[in-house]
């Protein structure tokens, strides 16, 4: 095996550990926090993948932002909620699930298995530059899209959240 | 680094799409689920980052719209997150199946 491929294992391993400790765990904040390392790891895969504006975007907005927004939100509700309501889904719920979810990812394997393209070096140079020209050019009005989404959904979590008026009067 | 076969990351996107999908169908609480869907659309973007150095016409259109599904993400966490705290204001549950008022 090739170093690259060492690495990859490594950064794999790590992700699905995350991930499998977030089912796991019992308390919402840990789960959490397990997720940070599964949002790390992708980072690393995409620098693997020389997608490295991609990788950093990644670590602010999911390590960083969403990350912390879940846990004002675990913070407040009902921050101690450990799962002991649990087992309130009955096993053969979970079982059934299970075999579904497993049945899905085995049918897609059988679909990726026989890709065999070959990584081309899409570009020498600099990503974030030629991120930039495309999508100041190409892909302007789905940028100008996105910005307006972002301001519909701030004011839209704002109006939200906040008391009504007579809610805050009684 | 072109010794990594394209399809070992698409596995490694599969099986955590099959992570997210099943704590999404499985879990309780709220903030449980939202965080399951956060790692479906991971899952998502390592596919589009993939085919954007792997494939027939590699480009860097991938990166763009992985940035795009990133921007998407994080607006709907933020509107679902006060949702959900102006649902517990009303009820005070975080639990997803005791959400029901609209059904009655």
């Amino acid at each position: 095996m090739s170093s690259s491929g060492i690495v990859f294992s490594i950064i794999a391993i790590c992700a699905i550990l995350g991930g499998l400790m977030m089912i796991t765990l019992k308390k919402v904040m840990h789960m959490t926090v397990a997720m940070i390392l599964t949002y790390f790891s992708i980072a690393a895969l995409y620098v693997l993948l020389t997608a490295e504006f991609v990788a950093v975007a990644q670590v602010l907005v999911y390590s960083g932002g969403i990350t912390i927004l879940m846990v004002f939100g675990i913070m407040l509700t009902y921050h101690k909620a450990e799962n002991r309501d649990e087992e309130k889904v009955s096993s053969f719920r979970k079982l059934i699930t299970f075999l579904s979810v497993a049945t899905l990812g085995i049918v897609s394997y059988f679909l990726v298995a026989p890709v065999d393209f070959v990584a081309e070096e899409i570009f020498v140079g600099d990503h974030t530059k030629a991120i930039g020209e495309i999508l100041y050019t190409n892909y302007i009005i789905p940028f100008e899209l996105v910005s307006i989404l972002l301001l519909v959904a701030l004011i839209g979590a704002v109006l939200l959240a906040k008391k009504d008026k007579e809610e805050a009067n009684e | 680094m072109s010794s990594i076969p394209a399809s070992s990351f698409l596995l490694l996107a599969i099986i955590l799409f099959c992570i997210g999908l099943y704590g999404a169908l499985t879990k309780r609480n709220t903030v449980v689920v939202l965080i399951s869907i956060e790692l479906m659309l991971n899952a998502a973007n390592i596919n589009l980052v993939t085919f954007s150095k792997y494939g027939l016409t590699p480009n860097l259109t991938g990166h763009i719209f992985s940035l795009f599904v990133m921007a998407v993400a994080a607006a709907e966490a933020a509107v679902a997150l006060a949702i959900l705290i102006a649902l517990y204001r009303n009820k005070p549950t975080i639990l997803i199946d005791e959400m029901d008022d609209l059904k009655h």
